[in-house]
């Protein structure tokens, strides 16, 4: 239910390759509009920055102009802009940033430079409502795999724990390539791990007793990649074929064991009876799944956002920008810088 | 009133203007800080011209060539700005604002060179008349390349005096010379679109190594 004294809020990300532009009023999402130059990337196999920050700055008035089509409402009725001022690309991030001052200073109304991560947390308010005042989030995607304890999101977050080397999503990509799958690699494993069998037993990272004595709720996917692409070779010396989809559902149950597994002990062990998966990955139809599955067992409710609303979008900003208005905390100031290594206990700049 | 401002060298540079002349101006302390200080320094030069932005009746924006980063935010600014306050965006070449100021100060007298800075040892050059009209480039060119006895203005015959050694008039683009070069109209106002003059993926293998996939 809407009520128009609720703050509308504007929310722009521009910290990877999607440009988003979302519009909320209080945790009602009116507009998600998103202009993505992730096949401009394609061919590279990640994402170039220079390639990212010149669509950013192609892709902003027109979807700033489509957002509030969407929403049906004029920029001057909006009350507040927040941004993602970081972490991210830091060329990217200037293009949203400068974008943002530009509404606030125009429209003479309060700028919010917000933490990336916190906003795919925030993001779970427009789909599952307001959240409990205390939760486990586990976010998941190409640039990081973090578990957090959140107990007001408009003041910060605790970490317990990250990925030690690559991010959860970014094994998805490397294996895909070494899969022969496209990029981005998390959609094209989870399709082809669905007419796939778990036939073989990958590593899980950090997951031996020794390990979990210094490393308890951190990940490691470098090893499981490596595992994957010795496999893979072995396949191919010997002349067999590679079952692309026994693969994919192997690699990818290593992935979602360990995530799910840790993020249920993290939340055990801090009497947390609520999970919040947010990110990329947390599309993933797997991890939904183990999650659901697991989480139950130990009478824990899990949080997912449809995967729209897991990626990288403007609707997340505007969330946790929409949550800080209504906290009435301080407004960031006209010089606010993008930062591409804002830490995550960071929520405004 | 104008509200002019350029972000494709170093510094950044806002001017208003107000019909009849350049009624403030500001530019930025430190270089290579475009994104923090560009919103400011806008506020700063329309409250000490006495206005707000709602007095803003149009923008101009230098379209460079100049460094990518910097470039975009003067860009993105000057578009978003026109969107929320339905003002027209007029785009100008950077190297012809350095032009502009060089014909009117009377630094050059015949045919002459603006070379800026274009980093990775090369600039950023075009070729005026004595009036000032451009008749080559811009380019971007190693300063060998690009090496000329005639007059240079710009911060390019600064840094390679080996390749330019006539180094006249200003250094820096003025917006205030941007705002008098719109309101002039002599010359033809460009869309805001960014003259990078480089492809991307010149810049793609470096940059990769550093972030294939940064963002969560
Ligand atoms: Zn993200």
């Amino acid at each position: 239910m809407t009520r128009m004294n609720e703050p509308l809020v504007l929310g722009i990300e521009t910290s990877c390759d999607e440009t988003g532009v979302g519009i909320v009023r209080g945790h009602t999402l009116l507009a998600d509009a998103v202009a993505s130059s992730v096949e401009e990337h394609a061919r590279f196999g990640g994402v170039v920055p220079e390639v990212a920050s010149r669509a950013h700055l192609e892709a902003m008035v027109p979807t700033i102009q489509r957002a509030c089509s969407d929403a049906g409402i004029a920029l001057r009725d909006v009350d507040a802009i927040a941004v993602t001022s970081g972490p991210g690309l830091a060329g990217a991030l200037l293009v949203g940033v400068a974008a943002a001052k530009s509404l606030a200073l125009a429209l003479d109304k309060p700028l919010y430079g917000v933490n990336h991560l916190a906003s795919h947390v925030a993001v779970d308010q427009l789909e599952h409502g307001a959240l409990p005042d205390r939760c486990l989030a586990m976010l998941v995607s190409g640039g990081h795999s973090s578990l957090l304890l959140v107990d007001d999101i408009t003041l910060g977050v605790t970490p317990l724990g990250a990925t030690i080397d690559d991010a959860a999503g970014e094994a998805f990509d490397k294996v895909a390539r070494v899969l022969g799958l496209p990029f981005p690699g998390g959609p094209h494993i989870d399709r082809a791990a669905r007419d796939g069998q778990i036939t073989i037993d990958f590593p899980r990272g950090l997951s031996t007793r020794k390990d979990l004595e210094r490393h308890r709720f951190d990940f490691s996917f470098s090893g499981l990649k490596t595992a994957v692409a010795r496999w893979i070779e072995a396949r191919e010396a010997s002349g067999e074929p590679v079952p692309v989809a026994d693969v994919a559902a192997s690699f990818q149950e290593a992935v979602c064991d360990v995530l799910t597994r840790k993020a249920i002990d993290a939340a055990v062990s801090n009497d947390i009876d609520t999970i919040m998966i947010g990110g990329g990955v947390a599309a993933n139809s797997r991890l939904r799944a183990l999650a659901e599955e697991r989480a139950a067992a130990k009478g824990i409710r899990v949080r997912v956002p449809r995967p729209g609303l897991c990626t990288d979008n403007g609707a997340m900003v505007a969330a946790l920008g929409s949550e800080l208005v209504a906290r009435g905390r301080q407004p960031s100031a006209l010089d606010l810088p993008a930062d591409s290594s804002l830490p995550v206990t960071t929520v405004v700049a | 009133m104008l509200l002019a401002f350029d972000t494709a060298t170093a510094q950044v540079s806002v001017a208003v203007h107000d019909g009849s002349d350049v009624v403030a101006e500001r530019v930025s302390e430190q270089a290579m800080k475009h994104g923090e200080h560009l919103a400011p320094l806008i506020a700063e030069a329309l409250a000490s011209a006495g206005a707000t932005v709602s007095d803003v009746t149009g923008i101009a924006v230098g379209v460079g060539p100049g460094p990518f980063t910097g470039l975009r935010v003067g860009l993105v600014t000057a578009r978003t700005l026109g969107l929320a306050l339905d003002v027209p965006v007029h785009g100008v070449c950077t190297l012809d604002v350095l032009a502009a100021e060089a014909v009117a100060s009377g630094a050059v007298v015949g045919d002459f060179l603006v070379a800026t800075d274009a980093r990775r040892k090369e600039v950023y050059v075009a070729g005026y008349s004595a009036e000032g009209t451009r008749l080559s480039g811009p380019d971007v060119l190693r300063p060998a390349d690009a090496a000329s006895l005639r007059p240079v203005v710009g911060e390019g015959a600064v840094l390679y005096p080996a390749d330019f050694p006539h180094a006249v008039g200003p250094v820096r683009p003025s917006a205030g010379w941007l705002a008098r070069l719109v309101l002039s109209g002599t010359v033809e106002p460009l869309d805001p679109e960014p003259l990078y003059l480089r492809r991307p993926d010149a810049v793609a293998t470096a940059a990769r190594v550093a972030a294939e996939r940064p963002s969560p």
